[in-house]
């Protein structure tokens, strides 16, 4: 008896991309899928093109004139790259956190409204409900819920990270794109932030960048190994890392290389 | 240790010779500070009494008097400048950073300015004069806020400009990765961030319009009444310190000396509260 394995649905298909920071080009011909509620790592030496291609994702280079993707991202269906997608309203579906925490500069319970207050509604207990709500699933609240009138800069760093990762749930996105989160922390706040992306995958599709091998062996479902704006290799976390069909994945996450 | 003696000699000697050198240039420019404030002070501390802020300027021969109406009209002319100069200039500080930043309409405010915070006060006063009291027909209050209004526009909007760029470009991005449109980014979250920065701009552009006199010579003029009519001509410190100083009547003289001193302290004041809100900025 075997067991019945169905193909998880994609969030993410990104086909044929290209990218160019100007004349250079950061991206070439990157095709792959990112599954629904899984999580997909990004690996590879700097410069790779791996934040790159999460920054793609969200649109985000579109803030930068001069910058430009060619290809298709479709993201359930639609393709994000058209000229008219609505730019707000995808960041609201797909959120974004970043390498430094960059709490803003108000208190910690309107970190989190902000982003709700943007495209909700909410009565003073609803908004009250959903604060509590995002800073439990970033593992904060028992921290914070004597200090929400505190500003938020006044967070530990490893805090201000899971602050910005619980604003970003707030807003309720369905994929949540991660850039090295963990890269500014400590071991301890790392572990934390780590489990948080294990327990996050049940409600998100999360997308992570990040420079450390064993992060990406831990957590992520899918590995993406990258190198020189190419995707070199890309499959199961399992199989990249103990069975990776190219010698150049295998001399990267040996250490033979990088 | 394979020391090279002499050349440390020679070392420790110009680095004493540098510092005696800077040390100097600092004592002097302190020394004539100092010997302002002092001045100031023994002419205007004997002048400073009750009747300043109950009676208006006095006639010509006339005994005692006050500076009250110039006190008032000071303070509505520079007031009025801060609450229109607020605005523009902090809004188009967010045009030049956040929407226009490379564009050319943006490179030409920049130039423009710089030249409008270098161009001689008087001129501003004359331009002034030209458009809003020769047309008009008679000197007014609002036309010297409009003067004064001109000088600190682009000190605000340059100040503003500076410190949202010292705004790190990951905290707008996070700010965006919500979906938050552009126009609330800049405000609920860059603006924020450079708040204290901006507060100091303001409070220096204030600083720097207190005591202009040039602008206003030739639109608020002077008034040796009490007035709050912001249309008519309107005693102001910086004027009245001008014709009163070089009278030939001493209550005038000592009234003259009592107004650069109020000036003065004024501008010090806003200084330190400048210092003050910059300094939270660090710290936070």
């Amino acid at each position: 008896m075997s067991e019945i394995k169905t193909a998880p649905k994609n969030a993410i298909e990104v086909r044929d991309l290209n990218f160019f920071y100007g004349k250079f080009q950061g991206l070439r011909n990157v095709t792959m899928d990112i599954a629904e509620r899984k999580v997909t790592a990004f690996i590879g030496p700097s410069g790779c093109g791996k934040s790159t291609l999460l920054r793609t994702l969200n649109r985000m280079y579109s803030l930068y004139p001069g910058q430009r993707a060619e290809g298709e991202i479709n993201f359930y269906g639609q393709n994000i790259l058209d000229a008219k997608q609505d730019l707000n309203l995808l960041r609201a579906r797909i959120g974004m956190v970043f390498q430094k925490p960059t709490p803003f500069p108000m208190t910690i319970y309107d970190n989190i409204a902000f982003g709700v207050r943007l495209y909700e509604n909410l009565s003073k207990t609803e908004m009250d409900e959903r604060v509590e709500w995002a800073l439990t699933k970033a593992a904060l609240w028992t921290e914070v819920k004597d200090k929400l009138g505190q500003n938020g800069l006044s967070l530990s760093g490893g805090q201000q990270q899971r602050l910005c990762i619980a604003r970003s749930v707030a807003v309720k996105p369905s994929v949540l794109l991660l850039d090295e989160p963990t890269s500014a922390l400590d071991p301890i706040s790392t572990g934390k932030v780590e489990e948080l992306v294990h327990e996050l995958k049940a409600d998100y599709t999360i997308a992570i960048v990040t420079h450390n091998m064993q992060q990406a062996a831990r957590c992520s479902d899918y590995t993406a190994y990258m190198y020189l704006g190419e995707l070199v290799e890309f499959g199961e976390t399992e199989q990249i890392f103990f069975k990776p069909n190219k010698t150049a994945t295998e001399d990267y996450i040996t250490g033979r290389f990088g | 240790m394979d020391m090279n003696k002499q050349l440390y000699m020679k070392r420790r000697i110009t680095s004493l010779l540098g510092l005696a050198f800077s040390m100097t240039a600092m004592a002097a420019g302190l020394a004539v500070l100092l010997w302002i404030l002092y001045v100031l002070f023994s002419n205007g501390l004997s002048a400073l009494d009750a009747n300043l802020l109950t009676s208006d300027t006095p006639a010509p021969g006339t005994d005692g008097g006050g500076l009250r109406n110039a006190i008032v009209g000071s303070l509505m002319i520079v007031g009025l400048t801060v609450l229109v100069s607020t605005p523009v200039g902090i809004l188009a500080g967010i045009y030049l950073t956040e929407y226009g930043d490379e564009s050319k309409t943006a490179e030409l405010t920049r130039f423009v300015t710089d030249i409008m915070l270098s161009a001689p006060s008087i001129v501003l006063g004359l331009f002034v004069y030209a458009i809003a009291v020769a047309t008009v027909g008679n000197f007014s209050g609002y036309a010297g806020s409009l003067a004064l209004s001109l000088i600190a526009v682009p000190v605000v909007m340059r100040t503003t400009e500076n410190m949202l760029r010292l705004v790190p470009g990951s905290l707008r991005e996070a700010a965006f990765a919500l979906g938050a449109p552009r126009w609330k980014v800049s405000t609920f979250i860059t603006l924020r961030a450079a708040k204290s920065g901006v507060m100091t701009g303001l409070l220096l552009a204030v600083a720097r319009i207190s005591g202009e006199t040039a602008p206003l010579l030739f639109t608020a003029l002077n008034n040796q009444f009490f007035s709050t009519n912001m249309g008519a001509p309107m005693a102001n410190l910086p004027v009245v310190i001008f014709q009163f100083a070089m009278s030939p009547y001493d209550n005038w003289v000592r009234l003259a000396w009592a107004g650069a001193l109020l000036i003065t302290l004024t501008v010090l004041v806003l200084n330190i509260l400048a210092r003050v809100f910059f300094r939270e900025k660090v710290s936070s």
